[in-house]
């Protein structure tokens, strides 16, 4: 079992044809991940062409990749400028998730994005995000394939590189993982943390949770909050940011502390209250899991 | 990206809200001058991109043009928490009878614009927050409709009793709206909106920040730009693409991705050291962005070490090396290089590198403990 993406899993890529949506669209394709359709305006009725020779339809419009293909999730490679209006016309669409992959969506643009697609009913991972991969299975995004293993652990984070990092080690401790799922950077994420807990305390796969969070915002405290009510599988959580100054824009748009809030050891300490256990080093990972997991 | 006050006036001016005139002066003279033009009392502000000006000494009130210009002249170059100030704004005194507050940001938690705000302004909306919280009206706002004038009036009434000042607040709250919107801000802030003695409501401070992913789209707002304010080092991995924070400490971070970047911060510090930056390079491995990357590291002399920490995800490692090399080649480094590599290829990745003669690690830990030890070795404690 996984969350978010299976083997039912059938996708569609909108910007197909760009460099990073054909790059990834290979990618995807190799790791098994069932891509029925492409979407760029003005190339529809051409073919992209996968790994294996593989022919996959390209459409103007959203509209009509989902009449003719029905794929149930989209993931997004469109530039900035274009990456809200290719999410709501995805979700005006009927697309369930919407993984937005895309780095620097204005703000404001992603505010009414978010609504629109609430109001669908659609699901929106990211924007600014890696995506997220069920090992073995499907990947949906930019997380690579090499480093995760099928396994007990469920993966929640806001950054790319530092997923990897936990992930990589899990997996070289010999600890595979359910889900991986990268929430974005961004300060307005579809999918928060508490999403992705209830996603997983759900799954019966799913025996302990790894939450990495970083400074800014207070989406990790809520999260700490829901894992001492509803998630009954342990759940180890790590902080990156306490060395970053308040008030500046560590890289990530949402990265930031604003007076005291969001700070890094607030949030840990927040954890702590509520029995997450908090790594201090990004390699105490491996070996608290394996104590969560009394493997 | 944060704009001067005189900046964020002329936006909101631009959008019809009452803001008294005003010019900015880069020396005393012109203080003096625009002190002349505008008659009576004047008052001298220092442009920073920081709070508590005032109590900084960087806000004072002329009631000649000669004091103006004296005033000036004390402002200018004044440092106000470690900022030069390079330009004052000269503006009327105002007859004040009472001082509110009016903002609207971006309220993470509803993903929606949100307005603040209070009968008590002039203060540190923080410092009303904790104090008095119920003094704070807090709207959000559905952002594809926008303000709607009911809510407008209903800020309006939150903030005077007297119904001609509230429907000069309504005007202003739209007003003010439409600007955010606008400029592309994640910020734009009135502290204080005062009342005359005439009843009139006004902004007399000004504070905007944009939100730096829509300069793109607004090349008017990108020009405010005042690179005078910042780090040189930041305004060059602006302009090469990279993001960069320059810290205070000794060891140059060189990272692939933000959350990692931060991360190698922290274990810097976790092993005793201190970071000399938060620098992300991106996803690639392309020897141009690591030259640069290295260039703005070493034009900070208090660098004894680089620390390379790099997560080969979908890029090979063995790409990510053979590209750190091509770039160490074509600069020279006088400070130790210590290379972290993982990921897709590492074996070979990790070969190159110290064929190369590199000291290269697979582990975080490792890399950053011998960052720490060499640069506590070449700058020991008290030194």
């Amino acid at each position: 079992m996984s969350i978010f993406i299976d083997d039912a899993t059938r996708l569609v890529i909108q910007g197909i044809t760009g460099r990073d949506g054909s790059f990834h669209a290979t990618q995807m394709m190799e790791y098994g991940t069932n891509v029925v359709a492409g979407v760029t305006p003005g190339k529809g009725g051409q073919t992209f062409e996968g790994p294996n020779g593989e022919q996959v339809p390209i459409f103007d419009t959203m509209e009509q990749a989902v009449e003719q293909t029905a794929p149930n999730c989209s993931v997004i490679y469109v530039p900035p400028a274009f990456a809200a209006s290719a999410i709501m016309e995805a979700a005006d669409a009927g697309v369930p998730l919407i993984v937005a992959i895309t780095e620097g969506i204005p703000v404001l643009d992603m505010a009414r994005a978010h609504a629109y697609a609430e109001d669908c009913g659609s699901r929106v991972l990211g924007p600014n995000c890696p995506g997220l991969i069920t090992p073995g299975t499907s990947k949906v995004g930019i997380l690579p394939g090499s480093i995760v293993t099928p396994g007990p652990v469920g993966v929640v984070s806001r950054s790319g590189t530092l997923t990897y990092e936990a992930v990589y080690q899990l997996t070289q401790n010999g600890i595979g993982q359910t889900t991986c799922v990268g929430i974005g950077g961004d300060p307005l994420i579809g999918t928060k943390f508490i999403d992705c807990l209830d996603a997983f305390r759900n799954d019966p796969d799913t025996k302990a949770i790894v939450m990495i969070g970083e400074i800014g915002g207070t989406d990790e405290q809520e999260a700490a909050e829901f894992v001492k009510e509803h998630v009954d599988v342990p759940v180890v959580g790590f902080i990156a940011g306490q060395t970053a100054p308040p008030g500046r824009r560590m890289g990530h748009a949402g990265a930031i502390i604003s007076g005291s809030a969001g700070t890094a050891a607030e949030k840990m300490e927040v954890f702590e209250q509520n029995g997450i256990a908090v790594a201090e080093r990004p390699s105490d990972i491996g070996g608290l899991i394996r104590d969560a997991l009394g493997a | 990206m944060d704009l001067h006050e005189y900046q964020a006036k002329e936006i909101f001016r631009g959008a019809g809200i009452p803001v008294p005139p005003g010019k900015v002066a880069t020396t005393p003279e012109q203080a003096e001058e625009i002190a002349r033009e505008i008659g009576g009392l004047v008052v001298v502000k220092a442009q920073v991109h920081t709070g508590g000006r005032g109590k900084a000494g960087g806000v004072k009130l002329a009631k000649t043009p000669e004091e103006a210009r004296d005033h000036a002249s004390n402002i200018l170059g004044m440092d106000i928490k470690g900022l030069t100030v390079e330009k004052v704004l000269v503006t009327p005194g105002e007859d004040i009878d009472t001082e509110a507050y009016a903002a609207v940001l971006v309220n993470r938690e509803t993903q929606a614009p949100m307005f603040m705000v209070s009968a008590e302004g002039g203060v540190d909306i923080e410092q009303v927050a904790d104090e008095n919280p119920d003094a704070i009206r807090k709207l959000d706002v559905d952002p594809r409709y926008g303000l709607l004038p009911h809510q407008a009036y209903q800020l309006g009434v939150a903030l005077y009793d007297d119904p001609k000042l509230q429907r000069q607040a309504a005007k202003i709250m739209s007003q003010l709206y439409t600007a955010f919107v606008n400029a592309g801000a994640s910020l734009a802030e009135i502290n204080p909106l005062i009342t005359t003695p005439s009843g009139e409501v006004k902004a007399i401070d000004a504070k905007v920040s944009i939100d730096d992913n829509e300069l793109f789209r607004r090349p008017e707002i990108a020009e405010y730009r005042d690179t005078s304010s910042e780090p040189e080092a930041e305004t060059a991995a602006r302009e090469a693409g990279l993001t960069f924070i320059k810290l205070d400490g000794n060891v140059g971070c060189c990272v692939n991705g933000a959350g990692l970047a931060m991360a190698t911060m922290d274990l810097v510090k976790f092993y005793g050291g201190e970071p000399a930056n938060f620098l992300d390079i991106g996803g690639s491995s392309n020897p141009e962005k690591v030259v640069n990357a290295l260039k703005i590291i070493t034009a900070d002399p208090a660098v004894k070490v680089i620390l390379f920490n790099i997560f080969g995800g979908i890029t090979r490692t063995d790409d990510v090396a053979n590209g750190i090399i091509e770039a160490l080649d074509q600069i020279e480094i006088d400070v130790p290089i210590v290379i972290r590599l993982t990921g897709t290829n590492e074996e070979i990745a990790l070969k190159i590198l110290s064929d190369a003669g590199f000291e290269a690690y697979s582990t975080m830990d490792e890399v950053v403990k011998k960052a720490v030890d060499l640069a506590t070795a070449a700058a020991p404690a008290g030194a």
